[in-house]
């Protein structure tokens, strides 16, 4: 039997907040060998970060530990700074999960690389340099000289976060903490990245402890798994148990809440009676411009765009971020000018709109944005945010406004007393809730919904999914649903289109796209989808590997 | 969670359920939900109602002197000096100072003497005046400037930053270049130069002259607030929801920038007493017999030790007067800003303490 990197026993976080200990996370036990991935998995709040963030008392100071923490042997619960700093970076390493904001933007990738390197070990300028490009070329970053000079911002995202892993490699630690590390990437460099960890671990053999909410990326890389909720363990047990043989309601519903591809019956058109066959929504050769401004030449988002939307149907738009499809969503709602091309939405045409023919559609159209936190105005109570469509338009006001905001409180099933109540006071679910209220005010013809689940829990996600089925049966609106979850948008819709670079590369029925991609890209994009059943996961990972 | 386990355990035992819900269900608009956090806020109200006090005691005091030289207009007060009257009898302090306060707040079972206003109760000044009277008048000048400097200067400035910064383009810029000619000139040689040429023009006057010139400030931090707010989602939402361009200015994102407005704005109306005496002693404002506080205190700082009642009063007046202010533009901002939460007192405590207990 070797001996583990990591034992955790007994151990207990709290923080004090408003003269109570709140516990953070209850009676910990577990233990990492070399080699050995331990995935912890959890919605948010369940105190999986801050278990990971504990291991090496990097904690904030209201924070109160107990218990034992023991890596190599050595225990880290309440040893002295000096035992701390030489254990963090070089036997504990961390990969975060926001590269950006975890690289310092004025520091070369490089400089920080040797930066790690010569605080723990007695190297010179040169030789540390020369460690620093092997371990880029390591990580696959193309071109390890050139890059060793780059700073973040001149990298992608992908290489980002390989230049971070490669900082955390720096110093062949034993124990590997990633904490979400693969949560800001798109499928595909989420997919290359995993291949990086996997070989990594197998080549350095060092232990991983993996912080994430994604059962997809826990099928495929983990061995071990630890549930997490409210602070304690749920169930603990190998990746093959907690898939196959759950034995805790709580798993059992949180892996059921996870989308998976193709698992639904494609979902019966339901359109509005005795409504023509018109589209709602109509683009023709669209092409939107992001006009030059200084120096930064102007830059083309989309082009060449032509999709169409019928009344009760509703189409999914999927692509990478920076695919331009946000983009579409806002032109169709006319936030933003088309440059060519022509835009029709329910019956009007846009093209060339100005502020006071947007009004016309306004009424008609609805829009849901992706982060619920920032599209709610923080100094409005949330009745007024709902009521401000209809009040606008003009519908209703006063006591029979009052009425129709308890209505739609109602319809998403929020409690009527929230009224009064600021963003601020209610949870991610409750906001977006909020947010496709609003949307819905007017019971619009068309409504775009951006990326409404994405900074969603997935369980909080399956009931926002399932309240927006409710409601498009009883309003039967259309809806262009934007997302870069294909998992998500096989739920809803009817028709999937998929972008790339601006580009409509494929549309077509939900199925045709999903089990017969016609186009390399889509092929591409769902085979890069991880599955939450690591038998498939691994099938397919190794088809994967074999088509390169 | 446990928070609002013990509120619905409150609320069961209570009788009158129904009640409390209908009332948490009545629709509240922005406007009233800040109205009644500002009247919560203790710190504020307590200034307002000091702040009207003092208002109302200074103007009565000294009465109301509006007009020019040749036809003044006089409303009299209810204190009998004013401020051009010369007791000729001086009044004598314990040690022989003379033109020492009369006024004694120590209640006789102290110091034998028992409580009394007195003649002069502020004392007099140089040339015997009696300096309650100066300093009533001289609070009642350094309001009407610090009122007057504050509307200006936070209507053009606010006005000016979400202009600029919501519509930036060419309206940003030459309404940005023009504040900068602004801040180059020299606001007090000019005011000297205008009171060396026109002579006294009034306290009304000098306060407006002083607003167009401190509105630069706010103008560039609203300015910077709205550019940063602007790009906000809840801005696309508001317009999504048929918003025009003026309510979602004045409706959406002024709200949110309140507390730098209110920040910039007291801080500019505490600094209105100093530049005031400034322009003052230039000739330019208030000039003698005429007084006000900024210009007492700068008269009289050499008798700080030994007549330091001269300058007790009037400091007395402005820090009273600046700390008010404060007070109240702390509570408007707590109130606008919803993230802002009463502290917990000992009721709150006791009050959970017991909830737990029952529960």
């Amino acid at each position: 039997m070797t001996e583990p990197i990591l034992k955790v026993s007994n151990y207990n976080i709290d923080f004090w907040v408003d003269g109570v200990w709140y516990p953070a996370a209850i009676d910990m036990n577990f233990e990492v060998l070399p080699g050995q991935v331990l995935a912890i998995v959890g919605e948010s709040g369940s105190g999986k970060s801050t278990t990971a963030m504990g291991l090496m008392s990097l904690l904030a100071s209201n924070a109160r530990t107990s218990g034992s923490v023991k890596v190599k042997g050595v225990e880290m619960v309440d040893a002295p700074a000096s035992t701390l700093r030489k254990f963090r970076g070089k036997e504990v390493a961390y990969i975060f999960q926001e590269p950006m904001t975890a690289l310092n933007p004025v520091y070369t990738i490089g400089f920080q690389i040797v930066e790690t390197l010569r605080n723990h070990f007695d190297l010179g300028p040169k030789e540390a340099k020369a460690r620093a490009i092997d371990l880029i070329g390591m990580v696959e970053i193309p071109n390890p000289e050139g890059s060793f000079d780059k700073y973040p911002h001149q990298l992608s995202g992908g290489q980002r976060q390989r230049a971070m892993i490669a900082q955390a490699l720096a110093c062949d630690p034993g124990l590997l903490v990633a904490d979400e590390p693969t949560t800001a990437l798109d499928v595909t460099v989420q997919a290359e990245i995993l291949d990086l960890m996997r070989n990594l671990r197998d080549r350095l053999n060092s232990a991983v402890l993996l912080i994430t909410h994604d059962m997809g990326v826990v099928a495929d890389l983990a061995d071990d798994i630890l549930v997490m909720k409210d602070g304690l363990t749920v169930e603990h047990g190998t990746t093959d148990q907690i898939f196959n043989r759950p034995q805790h309601p709580y798993t059992q519903s949180l892996l059921a809440s996870v989308p998976k591809l193709g698992s639904v019956a494609v979902r019966e058109l339901r359109a509005p009676e005795g409504s023509q066959n018109a589209p709602v929504l109509k683009l023709e050769n669209v092409e939107i411009e992001y006009p030059k401004r200084g120096r930064i030449p102007a830059f083309k988002a989309v082009t060449e765009f032509n999709l169409e939307i019928r009344p009760g149907e509703i189409v999914g738009l999927v692509g990478e971020s920076g695919s331009g499809k946000t983009t579409v969503g806002r032109a169709a709602i006319g936030l933003l000018p088309i440059s060519s091309g022509r835009l029709e939405v329910v019956g009007h045409d846009i093209s060339n709109a100005t502020q006071k023919d947007l009004r016309k559609i306004r009424r008609q159209t609805g829009i849901v944005f992706q982060d619920p936190a920032s599209s709610l105005n923080p100094r409005l109570p949330i009745g007024e945010s709902i009521g401000e469509p209809i009040l606008l338009a003009g519908v209703a006001k006063g006591d029979e406004l009052n009425r129709m905001v308890e209505d739609l409180l109602d319809s998403v099933e929020l409690p009527r007393s929230y009224r009064n109540r600021y963003p601020h006071e209610l949870s991610g679910g409750q906001r977006q809730r909020v947010g496709i209220s609003r949307a819905l005010a007017l019971t619009p013809d068309l409504l775009i919904a951006d990326e409404p689940t994405s900074a969603l829990d997935v369980s909080v996600q399956a009931r926002f999914l399932e309240l927006l089925q409710d409601l498009q049966d009883k309003l039967k609106f259309a809806c262009l649903f934007i997302s870069h979850d294909l998992a998500v948008v096989d739920i809803l819709s009817h028709r999937i289109a998929v972008m790339q670079h601006g580009r409509l590369v494929e549309v077509g029925e939900r199925d045709q796209i999903l089990k017969n991609p016609q186009d390399p890209y889509t092929q591409r994009l769902i085979s890069a989808v991880p599955l939450p059943d690591p038998e498939l996961q691994r099938i397919r990972r190794e088809a994967r590997l074999a088509a390169k | 969670m446990f928070k609002k386990k013990v509120k619905e355990q409150l609320s069961s035992t209570d009788q009158n359920e129904n009640a409390i819900a209908n009332k948490e269900t009545e629709g509240l608009s922005q406007g009233q939900i800040v109205r009644r956090r500002f009247v919560r806020h203790r710190a504020a109200m307590i200034s307002l109602w000091s702040l009207i006090v003092m208002v109302l005691f200074v103007f009565t005091a000294s009465g109301l002197h509006l007009g020019n030289e040749q036809n003044p207009i006089t409303i009299h007060g209810w204190w009998n000096w004013s401020i051009t009257d010369i007791d000729p009898e001086l009044s004598i302090g314990a040690d022989g100072i003379v033109g020492a306060p009369t006024l004694d707040l120590i209640p006789s079972f102290i110091d034998g003497t028992g409580f009394n206003i007195g003649n002069h109760p502020f004392g007099q000044d140089d040339i015997g005046l009696d300096y309650f009277a100066l300093v009533m008048r001289g609070a009642q000048q350094s309001i009407v400037v610090m009122v007057i400097i504050g509307l200006i200067a936070a209507f053009i400035g606010t006005v000016v930053g979400a202009v600029t910064g919501y519509f930036r383009g060419w309206v940003d810029a030459i309404l940005m270049r023009f504040t900068d000619f602004i801040i180059t000139i020299p606001a007090i040689i000019i005011g000297s130069v205008i009171g060396f040429q026109f002579g006294n023009l009034g306290v009304i006057f000098l306060a407006t002259y002083l607003g167009l010139f401190s509105w630069t400030g706010l103008s560039r931090l609203v300015r910077g607030e709205f550019l940063s707010l602007r790009e906000r989602e809840f801005v696309d939402a508001a317009r999504v929801a048929g918003a025009g361009s003026a309510r979602i200015v004045f409706k959406h994102i002024l709200p949110n920038a309140v507390g730098v407005i209110i920040v910039s704005v007291t801080l500019l109306m505490s600094g209105a007493i100093i530049t005031e005496s400034a322009l003052s002693y230039l000739g330019f404002g208030v000039v003698p017999p005429d007084v006000s506080l900024g210009l007492l205190i700068s008269k009289y700082q050499d008798s700080f030790t030994t007549r330091p009642w001269l300058f007790w009063y009037p400091g007395m007046f402005i820090i009273a007067i600046a700390l008010c202010i404060n007070f109240i533009g702390d509570g408007l901002r707590d109130a606008f800003d919803p993230r802002q939460r009463r502290r917990i007192t000992k009721k709150d405590r006791a009050e959970a303490k017991l909830a737990k207990a029952r529960a």
